[in-house]
This record gives structure tokens, C-alpha cells and sequence, in this order.
């Protein structure tokens, strides 16, 4: 019973996970300028990782297979964060001298 | 089914990227078009079961080539708008499909032959001093390729510095940066010290892990928290001649004392090894970071 209620959530986890996948690429495709671009790809896509990382801990068979995703997501998390920061303000700055 | 599904994504996905960077109207798009092109070769790599090649590919293909081919375009100037004429594509036609031709002529016959080198590598393995066949191949089978190859690593630095030095200004670094940088770049240190210490036995080695450090070294450089790398200094040089001094040193010992050309006496050959690819992994990295971000700029 638990078996089959941990696969079904596991499939919702990644489909979400997925869905959110999607909607940051269609953003980063149709949004108009570099900064919703941006809030589209960065924060969808660490949501989307997050799901799809939950998603396949849902099925891990050990304590690695946990902890290994974990911090493969962490360290997107935050890499996604700078990288984000730094592109804004290199848009702030283009912006401010054109 | 979805293996099919997945491999054929993957297949048609690296042609279409491959296109795209050769067709690309800027160069620009071209750059990213071909980034993405590496990632997905080494996804490929991964899948054909080829981790080494896909740790080297997505390090070196997608990322460093990248960062060069990006920083070349920057310091080129704004005269690239008449790239695309039709004679040089007819001109490289004519001169590439004669090549194919004369290629495939001699590929032929050795569809023929029965690949009996994994055998002959399976055999040789306990005399190697590592128990993982690439490495086994790279550092000791054919270890004058990977000789030579860390020759063509110099030699290509020391072309790009015939050229002038890097002009290559530092912007103001960003707390964010830097506060990122410090904890970045020791978890790549510590991933590339893995894949050189893991290369013995399982995929990794001194390409991998050396361009892991470049990153590094790269990074911190970009945050401000290095200072500019000194070509007039010797231990930089030192460094970057390391890892051929010693390759070079014991090949002419093995030669002298022992076997022949590189060939290790077995009891000793994993701690040759070892010392060849820490010394390797050294200037790899610091080769790779110079080629990047240059030294110091003038003035």
C-alpha cells in the first residue's frame, strides 16, 4: 500500500516538476525583457529541480540516493541565485549608462 | 522504447545544435548554440557508456572552450558582419569531400578487422598499476599520447602569448561574487582532487580535475580574490612545465634504467602514475586558467 502511494506521488512530484520546467522555458522564450526573463528561468527552474529532486527521493533505495540529489539541488539553488543576481545587475548597469 | 526515445532526442538534438552553431547568424548565438552542443555530446558520451569522455567533454568542450571562445569575442573587434559569403563554403567543399573520400577509403578496411584490443587491454590490466582501463590505456599503454598531448597544451599557450598578452580587465568585483566564490571554489578543488585520486580506478583523471581547478582558479580570479597571475614569475612557470618535465623525466628514466620508452616496471607503475597525473593535473589547470584570463593587464 505505502509502495504504491509512494510511486503515485512520485509521479506527481516529477510531472510538477516538470510543468514548471516548461512554463520557465516558455517565459524565458516569450517574456519582453531580460529581467522577467530571468525571474522566469531562475525561480521556475529551481522549483522545477526541487520537484523532480523530491520526485526521485520518493523512490531512493538508501540513504545516498537521498542525500546525493539533495545537495546537487542545493548547490543549483544557489549557484542559480548568484548567476541571477549578477545577470540583473549587469542589465541594472546597461540600462542606467544607455 | 523510452531508451529509443530518450537516444533519439539526444541524437537529433546534438545534430540540430550542431547546425545551429555552424549557421548562426552572430557570433554570438553561435558560441551559445555550440556550449549547448557540448552538453548534450556529453550527455551522449554518458549514455554510450563513456563517462570519462563525458566528464572531459562537459569540462572542456562545453565549459572552458566556451569561456575562451566567449573572451575571444570579446577582445575582437566589431568587423565580423560579412562573415557568411558562399565562396569560402564552395572552398571548403572542395577541399573537405576529397579528404572524406580518401578518409573512408581507408577506414574501410579496418571494419574487417575483430576488435581484439579490449582483450589485449583486459589481459595487460593487473601490470598496469591501475585496475581502470581508460586510465590504464592513457597513463601507461599509450602514455606517449598523453605526453604529447600535454605538449600541445604548452604549445598552444605559448602560441596564444606570441599573439600579445591578454588584455583582460577585471571588472569591479561584487560582494555576491565573492561571497559565492569562496564557497564554490573549494568544492571544485575538492571535486577535481576526486577525479584525479578516483582515476585509478574509476572514471576521472588529470584532464577532468585539471579543468575543475582552471574553473576555480578562473573564479576566484573574476571575484577579485587572486591576484593576477605573473608570467615573469618562475614558480608560475615552473608550474606550467611540471607536469611534461616529469612525464619527459620518467620516460628517459624507464628508457635508461629499465624496459624502454615509458614502459614502468610493473611494482612501481601506480605510484608513477600518480606522480605523473598530480604533476599533469598542476599545469593543466594553470595552463588552462592563463589561456582564459591572461596575466595582469598593462598599465
Amino acid at each position: 500500500m505505502t509502495e504504491a502511494l509512494l510511486t503515485a506521488l512520485s509521479w506527481l512530484l516529477l510531472a510538477g516538476g516538470l510543468l514548471f520546467f516548461a512554463a520557465g522555458s516558455i517565459g524565458l522564450l516569450r517574456f519582453p525583457d531580460a529581467c522577467s526573463r530571468l525571474h522566469a528561468l531562475t525561480k521556475a527552474d529551481a522549483l522545477g529541480l526541487g520537484l523532480v529532486v523530491a520526485g526521485l527521493i520518493c523512490r531512493a533505495d538508501g540513504p545516498l540516493t537521498v542525500a546525493r540529489p539533495l545537495l546537487i539541488w542545493l548547490l543549483l539553488l544557489a549557484s542559480s541565485a548568484t548567476a541571477c543576481l549578477l545577470l540583473a545587475r549587469l542589465v541594472r548597469e546597461e540600462r542606467d549608462d544607455g | 522504447m523510452a531508451e529509443w526515445l530518450l537516444d533519439g532526442t539526444l541524437g537529433l538534438l546534438l545534430l540540430g545544435l550542431a547546425g545551429g552553431a555552424l549557421l548562426a547568424p552572430s557570433l554570438y548565438a553561435g558560441i551559445l548554440l555550440f556550449m549547448a552542443f557540448g552538453l548534450v555530446l556529453a550527455l551522449v558520451w554518458a549514455r554510450l557508456g563513456a563517462p570519462d569522455l563525458a566528464l572531459a567533454e562537459a569540462a572542456i568542450g562545453a565549459g572552458l572552450t566556451g569561456v575562451l571562445l566567449f573572451a575571444a569575442l570579446a577582445r575582437q573587434e566589431q568587423a565580423e558582419a560579412a562573415a557568411t559569403e558562399r565562396r569560402p563554403l564552395l572552398a571548403a567543399a572542395l577541399v573537405v569531400l576529397p579528404l572524406a573520400i580518401l578518409l573512408l577509403q581507408g577506414l574501410v578496411p579496418s571494419l574487417a578487422l575483430a576488435p581484439d584490443l579490449p582483450d589485449s587491454i583486459r589481459s595487460h590490466l593487473p601490470d598496469s598499476g591501475v585496475s581502470h582501463p581508460v586510465t590504464a590505456v592513457l597513463l601507461n599503454f599509450r602514455a606517449w599520447d598523453t605526453l604529447l598531448e600535454l605538449a600541445v597544451l604548452l604549445l598552444a599557450l605559448l602560441g596564444a602569448r606570441q599573439l600579445g598578452p591578454a588584455r583582460f580587465a577585471v571588472a569591479a568585483p561584487w560582494p555576491l561574487l565573492q561571497a559565492w566564490s569562496r564557497l564554490l571554489a573549494p568544492l571544485l578543488v575538492l571535486t577535481g582532487g576526486y577525479l584525479l585520486w578516483r582515476g585509478s580506478h574509476a572514471p576521472g583523471g588529470a584532464f577532468q580535475g585539471g579543468a575543475l581547478f582552471a574553473a576555480a582558479l578562473v573564479l576566484l580570479r573574476l571575484a577579485g580574490l587572486l591576484p593576477a597571475l605573473r608570467w615573469s614569475s618562475w614558480p608560475l612557470r615552473l608550474v606550467l612545465l611540471i607536469g611534461l618535465l616529469l612525464f619527459l623525466a620518467v620516460a628517459a628514466g624507464t628508457a635508461w634504467l629499465g624496459a624502454g620508452w615509458l614502459s614502468y616496471p610493473p611494482a612501481w607503475a601506480g605510484a608513477l602514475i600518480l606522480a605523473i597525473e598530480t604533476a599533469a593535473i598542476l599545469s593543466i589547470a594553470f595552463t588552462l586558467s592563463l589561456l582564459v584570463i591572461g596575466e595582469e593587464p598593462p598599465g
